[in-house]
């Protein structure tokens, strides 16, 4: 039964996989200019080199044979050089995935941590004030433009106060080798004399990024937990445990904690996406060198390869991380479908 | 209000360095190879000394890598004493074998110099600054007399030469790493992984972001560069300038003149300013009818209200151009007569020459902000008005900065709205680059103004070095531009930077590029 599922969303992750590799493979073809300069970046080639790139990537044989080889050489890491800076694509994505997925996690977790309990509190006070009051908040929170709230940071945090740095991952001062490309984890894992200042430079520039990102998406976890623990908490298996004399701690303990989450769990896994949207224009607006910038960049200065890259590893991460988390989901309760269990 | 009373990013904590927030990306990091300011900025004074310097606070000649010099009285032999025990810059790339001697020179100098020179076609061959002033043609020969003396021979007495030799792009660069990178068949990495013997050595350039360079610890004139420097590259001005107040840039490039009053009010920044060596103006085609015609042109200049334009534009941080010479220079002439507005007069000189009401006519406006002229654009739309009112449909024409230039330099333009910063104090470079005859061809004679006359008072000038000698030539030339008016002149632009208030040693070169060699952050 698990196994099955598992491999029926595999199927899926296969096969979504595979359409996104044909469509970033037409962008060759789309994108106006010769598809073969699109395709590996290289511009102001001489006739030799184009032909024999030509043959290298199978440009003279069928669209089959083009498309073949496209996925060869994503697989083996050629994924073409960048228009503006002449570098490796794969090299470049590999320098500013992490920095986005550091950002987008952090925030996530701490999204989870502050709008998970929220939502219980609100759920078990339902029709009361806290309750009220915290979905007014959540509202506000919801309702706020990412970008008008960043600046709003900026002016306040930044300009007024001069707490707070407005952009980048850490003063340039510090020249923090790229291991992993999570800051953190490299200072830590760096043999620096000055570990200690770097990550106190790179925490203090995680903040203002990390706040407005956590305002947005705890307030959606906020509400969509809130809206399960009101949905479990009126369940009939919840009335029947409170019937038989169970206290109110037991009830939620035993029945409202995870029957409200498993439904909710696949639903944060969406949240990702949106969180990794929101976190590419928060990189706009505080200069953090992420891949949302990076594409940004790229669309502006019209750098096909690079445009293509980008939107086939952003698209990529997204659909594997639903589906994991669809998994994981599957894995806290088997027995997804149809009513919740109760446990007596 | 609380403000600027804690810097936001003092978290750097144990490192010395300073933060330069600049403006754009260097398109390489050899000044020999561009005139764009980023690129002199990013490269000249940074990693690179010159034979002899410009001193910033004089305009004095002062010695560089050349420890004195001699020239012969017919003036047309220099020799240059090196200094010994220089060094060049130890890098992961390259480690220097020997100290700077007469051989770097040679191979600086002959690279621009003689088109079959090794080195010469490496970074596509094009070397701007020198063309435009054709210079290759006036040095007829440099010659080794020994490891620390080097004679160059002019073709024609040039009484500009050393001030050429001053500027940002006569940088000496390295003939050993030259020779390592031939040997290594790596040729094109000589100008993206420099090597020379300025104060801060090359590290790592990412581009949009970040230039750093670290401390040459061997530099040869002094001990006091900072262990870091870092140019955080920041297109925005806006953002540069909250950078700034945040205390993540402790100096930016060009504070937008609507901002300069926030920098002033605060008390932890400081504002430079100075007047600058630079003029912007309207440059008729003079290679296209009607604009062939003086009296039309003087008819249009006599159309615009010049004051309005400054105040407008520069809002008061930029002073009436009467000629093409800033008030700072030796040859300014300060009773050169300034064409007056006059609408009534310019319409009556219209009518004259045939042009009749409703003539459609086209402006270019450079779509980039310069010190010479912050607001092309804007300065475009005030003037639309003015000649509309003389009977003239104006046309606002923008494209993309490069490709401007090229459609500029092919004369596809009625006229224009750029300017001219100079490179060196001497007129000279003005005079040459903005208005004669070979300047059309390498790109800087926006009026495609070609006068035999004028070339050779601009010539004769030369060949004096008194004083009094060459500025009688460029009166006449001033008269002869006055007559003609194949441009005319609007505004020299005070020239503005902006720091915070620890960082000392930051002046203002008028002279061209920054300077962070004796920079020191308290």
């Amino acid at each position: 039964m698990m196994l099955a599922h598992v491999i029926r969303k595999f199927n899926l992750l296969i096969l979504t996989l595979l359409v996104l590799s044909i469509l970033s493979f037409m962008l060759v073809y789309l994108f106006p200019g010769d598809p073969l300069v699109n395709l590996t970046g290289l511009e102001d080639i001489d006739q030799e080199t184009y032909q024999r790139l030509t043959v290298l990537h199978g440009f003279d044989k069928s669209y089959f044979h083009q498309y073949w080889y496209y996925i060869r050489g994503l697989f083996d890491g050629e994924w073409g050089l960048s228009f503006s800076s002449g570098l490796p694509l794969a090299n470049e994505i590999a320098q500013t995935l992490p920095a986005s997925i550091e950002l987008s996690a952090y925030a996530l977790i701490l999204s989870l941590l502050i709008g998970v309990p929220l939502g219980f509190v609100a759920g078990f006070q339902h029709h009361k004030t806290t309750d009220y009051g915290l979905l007014t908040a959540s509202v506000v929170a919801y309702s706020m433009p990412i970008f008008w709230l960043s600046l709003i940071l900026i002016l306040v945090f930044s300009l007024q106060l001069g707490w707070l740095p407005l952009s980048g991952r850490i003063s340039l001062l510090f020249d923090i080798p790229h291991h992993t490309g999570f800051i953190l984890i490299d200072i830590f894992f760096s043999d620096l004399s000055y570990k200690g200042a770097a990550a106190k430079s790179a925490f203090y520039h995680l903040i203002m990024p990390t706040a407005s990102l956590t305002i947005v998406t705890a307030a959606i976890i906020f509400r969509l937990t809130r809206r399960s623990v009101i949905e479990v908490m009126s369940s009939t298996y919840v009335q029947a445990a409170y019937t038989r004399g169970l206290s109110g701690f037991q009830v939620v303990m035993r029945h409202g904690v995870r029957n409200a989450l498993v439904p909710i769990i696949p639903l944060f896994g969406m949240q990702f996406a949106v969180l990794l949207t929101n976190a590419m224009i928060v990189e706009v607006v505080f200069s953090w060198p992420g891949i949302g910038s990076w594409l940004i960049q790229a669309i502006n200065q019209r750098d096909y390869p690079a445009i293509r890259a980008g939107m086939l590893a952003v698209s990529t991460l997204v659909i594997m991380l639903t589906v994991a988390t669809d998994l994981l989901a599957k894995l806290i309760n088997p027995a997804q479908m149809g009513t919740a269990h109760a446990e007596s | 209000m609380l403000m600027g009373c804690s810097d936001a990013d003092d978290t750097a904590g144990p490192l010395d360095g300073v933060i330069y927030c600049s403006e754009g990306d260097p398109i390489s990091f050899n000044p020999q190879l561009d005139t764009s300011g980023t690129t002199s900025d990013a490269s000249s004074h940074q990693i690179y000394d010159r034979l002899i310097n410009f001193d910033p606070l004089s305009g004095q000649i002062v010695p560089g890598l050349a420890s004195s010099w001699l020239v012969s009285k017919d003036g047309l032999t220099y020799t240059f004493q090196l200094r010994r025990g220089v060094k060049f810059h130890q890098t992961p790339y390259f480690s220097p074998n020997r100290t700077f001697n007469a051989d770097d020179v040679i191979f600086s100098i002959d690279r621009w110099r003689l088109p079959d020179h090794p080195y010469h076609e490496v970074s596509g061959g094009q070397y701007p600054y020198f063309s435009s002033l054709g210079l290759s043609n006036v040095i007829a020969d440099v010659k080794r007399i020994n490891g620390y003396r080097v004679e160059l021979t002019l073709k024609q007495p040039d009484s500009s030469f050393l001030a050429n030799l001053a500027t940002d792009f006569a940088a000496i660069l390295s003939a050993e790493y030259a020779q390592q990178l031939t040997q290594a068949e790596q040729q094109n990495r000589i100008d993206m992984f420099p090597i020379g013997t300025g104060p801060f050595k090359f590290e790592k350039y990412k581009k949009a972001r970040f230039i750093r360079y670290l401390k040459h610890d061997n530099y040869w004139q002094h001990d006091l560069a900072v262990e870091r420097l870092i140019f955080d590259i920041t297109p925005s001005s806006s953002q540069r300038l909250a950078k700034l107040m945040t205390g993540e840039c402790d100096a930016i490039a060009f504070p937008a003149h609507t901002e300069l009053d926030t920098i002033r009010e605060r008390a932890d920044l400081k504002l430079d300013e100075k007047p600058g060596l630079n003029v912007g103006f309207w440059a008729f085609n003079t290679s296209k009818p009607p604009f062939d015609n003086p009296k039309v042109r003087r008819a249009l200049a006599m159309a615009i209200d010049k004051n309005t334009l400054i105040e407008g534009i520069y809002l008061g941080s930029a002073v009436n151009a009467k000629g093409l010479l800033p008030e700072s220079s030796w040859a300014y002439q300060a009773d050169l007569n300034d064409v007056n507005y006059n609408p009534v007069m310019a319409r009556q000189l219209l009518l004259e020459s045939g042009i009749e009401d409703g003539f459609t006519m086209n402006i270019w406006a450079m779509p980039v902000e310069r010190a010479y002229n912050p607001n092309a654009r804007k300065m475009a739309e005030l003037m639309q008005n003015y000649l509309n009112q003389v009977g003239i449909q104006v046309n606002i024409i923008s494209y993309e900065w490069t490709a401007f230039r090229e459609r500029l330099k092919d004369g596809l333009h009625d006229s224009v709205l750029i300017g001219w910063s100079a490179d060196n104090g001497d007129p000279d470079n003005f005079y040459r680059p903005l208005l004669t005859c070979s300047a059309i061809e390498s790109g800087t004679n926006r009026a495609m103004w070609c006068s035999p006359e004028y070339d050779a008072l601009i010539d004769q000038a030369l060949t004096y070095t008194e004083i009094e000698q060459r500025n009688h030539y460029y009166r006449l030339a001033n008269k002869l531009i006055a007559d003609e008016v194949p441009l005319v002149p609007i505004a020299h632009a005070y020239r503005y930077r902006a720091h915070r208030q620890n960082l000392e040693g930051l002046l203002i070169n008028p002279f061209g590029a920054i300077r962070f060699g004796d920079v020191q952050k308290q």
